[in-house]
């Protein structure tokens, strides 16, 4: 089982283009522990900005520095850097499109028993509904190094959120297709298809194995890119199915599951389903325990899955 | 009357047995933290299971929501709830002892959990009294960290603004955060000044764990009229045990069981040597 967590992958990258790549700078807020960062602050003093615990601060400084020419990092608990510093990501970000990366460690419910103050299940919907503002969830390490990588190349804003714990690898270093903006298609099937993004990808993967057993078959999305979503392949995947299973880690309300059920009704109308988190403060225990609970584990897709199938 | 200074470390085991227990625990702050709450709570504030719907009662924020285990101990020993509960229970699966306050818990005011937001809201609690004429007193409890968050300081003007008397904070001064020392993350060795600019009444608590210097500012405060008074409490993080104290990996922390036998004999130690004062 795979022990590096997505937030590593993000240090990796860094600390490999900061070498020689003077305007990189990465930025935290009393978090380069949890945002596995310390090495780069370690390697990199000088490219390194500790503000303390002040999230507004840090969002504020960060478009400061990328408006004169530095590529900022800001990396702090999502549920903090979504919510607490919401404004500055909306005006001083996205709305004076400056190149900052947002980095939101420890999100959705990673935090588990430590409560709703500390879990974000609502950033992609606030992130997402700001003009300007990408919405990255990536799923593995692999594919988070990618991600990180294609967004050196380009100067705008964006929003990327990652979980605390280790992922079991989906992709490999041999193997991650990677497209910007574009969804990865896993699995390609017929009967159902299964829309996820982060760490919903792996256990929508998983679920999907356990319905070939059953001769279900279906079709997997993994679509970091929650936006600029990817329609093109919503569409693709949803025309074959007969059912559509969006799953995040995220509130019911204006996340990946509301986005993909407007392109749907708009262009395809058909069933879809969204598993998300309830929108209630989650039952107190470990992440695990909560998608156990909250059918959010691979089980739980596959098992709603197969009654919305005999439904059909 | 009890023997605090005994207390304070009765319920210190608490803390690390609720730790132990649940698997997790913000350790460090939770010992800095422990005398402030015990004089409080045992000393100064006029609050009990008993008053809880008293509008009249005094009423506290625990800020730095992260020491939520000495918080629940000093409730559970004020009789809100099941201390045997909650040791059993903190942290698992379903409970409602989470890690951090949660207000449908018996005794606990407000949610917190995101640091900066306990002053302001205690600001509000205090312009509420002002409006009814009710003469409780506000507390809250902030880490030294957490003074980094703008909405402190936007609270603090709006408490001397409001000329809040009735309120009185303090600051958990350990020294300490999750990035090592607070004069490398963002300093605070302007403190006083930075309060008293603000237009509050500030008392240097000396030992921040010392029952008898921390009811003496208390009782100050209470006299200091048309302006919050602010307790800077020098304390130690991870204060009772040498395994812990003044170290900045246990921020966050379950102690080992070789760590948990120091730590607890050095607990004993202290009782003994206040049972003998
Ligand atoms: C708004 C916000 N940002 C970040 C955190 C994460 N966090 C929890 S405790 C902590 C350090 C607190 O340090 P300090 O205030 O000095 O507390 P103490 O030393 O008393 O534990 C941080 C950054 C948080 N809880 N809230
Ligand atoms: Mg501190």
């Amino acid at each position: 089982m795979n022990e590096i967590p997505n937030r590593q992958a993000i240090c990796d990258v860094l600390r490999k283009e900061a070498k020689s790549d003077k305007d990189i700078v990465v930025l935290c807020s009393d978090s380069r522990g949890s945002a596995s960062l310390t090495s780069f602050a370690n390697e990199f003093p000088k490219q390194f900005v500790e503000v303390g615990i002040a999230e507004q601060n840090l969002v504020s400084i960060s478009a400061g520095l990328a408006k004169c020419g530095k590529k900022p990092f800001a990396a702090s608990p999502a549920s903090f850097l979504s919510t607490r510093s919401f404004e500055q990501c909306k005006v001083d970000v996205a709305y004076s499109d400056t190149n900052v990366t947002l980095i939101g460690i420890s999100g959705g419910v990673s935090y588990g028993a430590l409560g709703m103050s500390h879990h974000s299940a609502q950033d992609i919907a606030g992130m997402a509904a700001i003009p300007n503002m990408r919405v990255y969830l990536p799923s593995d390490r692999f594919q988070t190094a990618k991600l990180i990588k294609a967004l050196l190349l380009d100067e705008k804003p964006a929003y990327l959120r990652v979980g605390r714990n280790p992922v079991a690898d989906i992709y490999s270093a041999a193997d991650c297709p990677f497209e910007m903006d574009r969804a990865t298609v896993l699995l390609e099937g017929s009967d159902v298809a299964i829309i996820a993004c982060g760490e919903m990808v792996q256990p929508s993967l998983v679920a999907s194995q356990m319905l070939a057993e059953k001769d279900i078959s279906a079709t997997v999305l993994d679509m970091y890119c929650v936006k600029p979503l990817d329609i093109e392949a919503i569409l693709k995947a949803a025309e074959k199915a007969k059912v559509v299973i969006t799953v995040e880690e995220h509130s019911p309300f204006g996340g990946l599951g509301s986005m993909v059920s407007q392109v749907i009704a708009q262009n395809c109308p058909k069933k879809v389903v969204n598993l998300t988190l309830p929108d209630a403060p989650v039952i107190t225990g470990t992440s695990k325990e909560v998608f156990a609970y909250y059918g959010l584990d691979a089980e739980g897709i596959a098992n709603k899955a197969i009654v919305l199938l005999e439904d059909e | 009357m009890e023997n605090l200074k005994v207390l304070s470390y009765d319920l210190r085991e608490d803390v690390v047995d609720m730790i132990v227990e649940g698997k997790c625990g913000h350790i460090g702050g939770d010992m800095s933290v422990m005398e402030i709450l015990v004089a409080l709570y045992f000393s100064q504030m006029n609050i009990s299971p008993e008053n809880q719907n008293d509008p009249n009662r005094d009423k506290f924020v625990m800020s730095k929501g992260h020491s939520v285990e000495s918080y629940y101990a000093v409730l559970a020993e004020k009789g809100f709830f099941d201390k045997t509960d909650l040791i059993a229970n903190f942290s698992k699966f379903g409970s409602e002892y989470i890690g951090h306050p949660n207000n449908k818990i018996p005794g606990v005011e407000m949610n917190s959990g995101s640091l900066g937001h306990g002053l302001p809201v205690c600001v509000g609690m205090a312009l509420a009294g002002k409006m009814d004429a009710l003469d409780f007193r506000v507390y809250t409890v902030m880490g030294d960290g957490e003074l980094a968050e703008g909405s402190v300081w936007e609270g603090a003007m709006a408490a001397s603004h409001f000329g809040l008397d009735n309120l009185c904070a303090v600051v958990d001064r350990n020294r300490l955060q999750i990035s090592g020392d607070t004069e490398d993350v963002m300093g605070h060795d302007v403190l006083q000044d930075r309060f008293s600019s603000f237009g509050w009444h500030v008392i240097d608590v000396a030992d921040g764990n010392d029952i008898d210097q921390l009811n003496a500012a208390f009782s100050e405060a209470k006299t200091r009229k048309g302006k919050p008074t602010v307790l800077i409490a020098n304390t130690v993080k991870g204060k009772g045990s040498d395994v812990m104290e003044h170290k900045e990996n246990w921020h966050h922390r379950v102690p080992s069981t070789e760590e948990l036998k120091q730590i607890r004999k050095d607990f004993a130690l202290k009782k003994e040597a206040f049972l003998n004062e």
